[in-house]
């Protein structure tokens, strides 16, 4: 009797469950914002002793900064500066690149070329981090790195200006920031191209009609009417490549030297953040070294929100503007 | 003569003559057809080296052998093998039912705002750096624990498949024809069981390839493993199982030790031969690189063959 109640009572919320299934999903999508916040507080938590310890210093320019865990003295400055500049340098070699992909993927290649194609480039940005690190150290380095940077140096190691930046002599072994920069130009341009490409294709379709009506060729309107309609969107997704640029760790840890140098030159080894927090993690000798690392985590991980959230909202606002029945 | 008004702007900007726009067109354009070229010579430059290299020093032993020690030649990368298994099975079991279960809130509620939140901290989460999410995984669990293990190394690899199959089976659950769930509903059925029983298996292809890309994602990462999983040469599953007192081979014992202690995986291992001077293990570290790679395309390129056939199926073409 009282068995069979609790069976039809059970019954009913099972089959009117669906305040409990609601919560629940609310309760995974919540777990996941939750999860977001998480890594920023614990981060925060567990590098309270290097933020008091060291201040803003920690992480802002300075001058002869220095990196002692045997002093228990820390400052960031020289790896945040070399995750810029190989980021940066990455960029500048990436854009062009990535920008005249997007624009044959999506403009000019046949259709039957369109999809293969397009995997291909993606597939560039599936293949493990580790592999371009082997395949960098004993092909990259030798075969492409160490000529560039020779030429480099002799052509504009001279002029004034530039030459602190490149600054000889590279190592025998190629291994330097510029190396750094080429591998991750390589590994960000799928990125970057695949997501202008998804711009160009939300451009609707009466905007090309109309600038060749006007007599315009295919290129011009490319240049004059396509580029300029979704450079917010470029710029989010050449922000996305930033932030994936900044965040590599493995092949830029393989091929950057690890060396921490006064010199701001690209063709000398350095670090990066993130290449520092690999090498020394495991193997930190005090625990305000520890902190001083998960430190610099913290910042990288705040550098990412940041950039995230500004290529996300940009890329957001070309899909917003664009109705879905008039896209190419 | 000509007004400015009257002129096309276009024209005006683009400089003289037709011939010379002509050429500049044509240019350009094969311009960015060389750049697409370009871009593609160290995916196959690449590929093959590594199938060059990684091919001669591939053999049975090599799958099913320990590791020996160093110096010595021969010898297999089974404990990273086994490893690679045991956390990305791991991760997955761990990603897989809050990520579909999430996916559902915000494919239903997209523009609430706890699904835009959601959304938003989907794409926040996807670009954390790998490596901080190792930090995250080393503050959470190993410190908690006191040591490395293989539960600290799967739950990282977790967070970093989470977007993936959260994106994907949103995606899926949108393409599934709203006429199917409102039949269902409209048959009384309530709104859970629409969602698992219908909608699910309608879109469950979907939540395949993410389990697929996710899994990719995951077998290929180094970074968040360095301080979680560590790494552990003598990692070998037979040996772990059977270790145990006789009394105490419950699964539950035997999921411990399995997950308690440190492992290594194929990136991991990569990553460490790569850096020794020992020419045996440099040419194992590329013969890992090409299994690796195989690894990560094939799952790759199965997955989008797999979600574009899904995709025209539940589009009706």
């Amino acid at each position: 009797m009282k068995i069979s109640s609790v069976a039809r009572n059970l019954r009913r919320i099972l089959h009117y469950g669906d305040r409990p299934w609601n919560a629940l999903t609310m309760l995974m999508a919540s777990g996941v914002l939750l999860l977001a916040l998480a890594i920023g507080w614990l981060l925060l938590r567990d590098s309270s002793q290097a933020r008091a310890a060291f201040g803003w210093q920690f992480i802002l320019p300075t001058r002869d900064a220095s990196w002692n865990p045997v002093f228990d003295k820390f400052q960031a400055w020289p790896f945040i500066y070399g995750t810029l500049l190989t980021s940066l340098a990455a960029l500048v070699l990436a854009i062009p690149v990535s920008l005249g992909i997007a624009i044959f993927l999506a403009e000019i290649s046949p259709a039957w070329l369109r999809v293969p194609l397009g995997w291909m480039v993606e597939l560039l940005a599936a293949i493990p981090s580790v592999v371009y690190g082997l395949w960098g150290i004993f092909v990259f380095l030798p075969g492409v790195v160490t000529p560039i940077g020779k030429f480099l140096e002799n052509t504009f190691g001279k002029i004034p200006g530039l030459a602190l930046l490149f600054q000889g002599p590279i190592p025998a072994s190629g291994a330097s920031r510029l190396a750094a920069a080429l591998i991750l130009a390589i590994m960000i341009i799928p990125t970057i191209a695949a997501v202008s490409r998804d711009v160009f294709l939300a451009i609707p379709r009466a905007q090309r009609e109309a600038s060749l009506a006007l007599g315009a060729t295919q290129w011009e309107t490319i240049w004059q009417v396509l580029i300029p309609y979704g450079l917010s969107g470029i710029l989010g997704a050449v922000i996305l490549g930033l932030g994936r640029a900044l965040g590599e760790t493995m092949a830029v840890t393989m091929v950057i030297g690890n060396s921490i140098e006064g010199s701001p030159s690209l063709l000398r080894p350095g670090y990066t953040m993130a290449s520092i927090i690999a090498n020394e993690f495991a193997e930190a000798v005090s625990k305000l070294h520890t902190q001083s690392l998960i430190g610099i985590g913290l910042a990288l991980f705040v550098m990412t929100l940041l950039l995230n959230s500004a290529a996300r909202f940009l890329v957001w606002q070309v899909a917003r503007r664009t109705p879905q029945e008039a896209r190419a | 003569m000509i007004t400015l008004a009257t002129y096309p702007v276009i024209v005006l900007r683009s400089g003289t003559g037709y011939r010379r726009r002509k050429t500049t067109n044509v240019l350009m354009l094969v311009i960015t057809g060389l750049l697409t070229l370009a871009a593609l010579i160290p995916l196959f430059w690449i590929i093959s080296y590594v199938l060059y290299k990684g091919g001669q020093y591939i053999n049975l032993a090599f799958f099913t052998q320990m590791p020996r020690p160093l110096g010595m030649e021969g010898g297999g990368v089974l404990h990273a093998i086994e490893g690679t298994l045991v956390l990305t099975l791991l991760a997955a079991l761990i990603a897989i039912p809050p990520g579909v279960i999430a996916a559902f809130y915000v494919a239903y509620n997209p523009n609430k705002p706890l699904g835009v939140a959601v959304r938003f901290g989907t794409d926040v989460l996807s670009g954390v750096p790998s490596i901080v999410i190792g930090l995250f995984g080393y503050a959470l669990i190993v410190k908690a624990q006191g040591h490395y293990s293989a539960l600290a190394g799967g739950v990282a690899l977790a967070i970093l498949m989470l977007p993936t199959i959260i994106r994907t089976t949103e995606e899926m659950i949108k393409l599934v024809p709203h006429t199917l769930r409102e039949g269902s509903l409209a048959l009384g059925a309530p709104e859970w069981k629409t969602a698992l029983s219908v909608t699910l298996p309608a879109a469950a292809n979907g939540i395949i390839t993410g389990f697929l890309l996710g899994l990719a994602r995951a077998s290929g990462e180094t970074a968040p493993l360095l301080f979680t999983a560590l790494g552990n040469e003598s990692y070998e599953i037979g040996r772990i199982i059977n270790s145990g007192i006789a009394g105490k081979q419950g699964i539950f014992a035997i999921l411990d030790r399995v997950l308690d202690q440190p492992v290594d995986s194929l990136p991991l291992t990569l990553w460490k031969y790569a850096q020794q001077p020992f020419p045996e293990r440099i040419s194992q570290s590329w013969a890992v690189a090409l299994v690796l790679m195989l690894i990560v395309l094939l799952l790759n390129i199965v997955a989008r063959l797999w979600v574009q056939i899904q995709t025209n199926r539940l589009q009706g073409k």
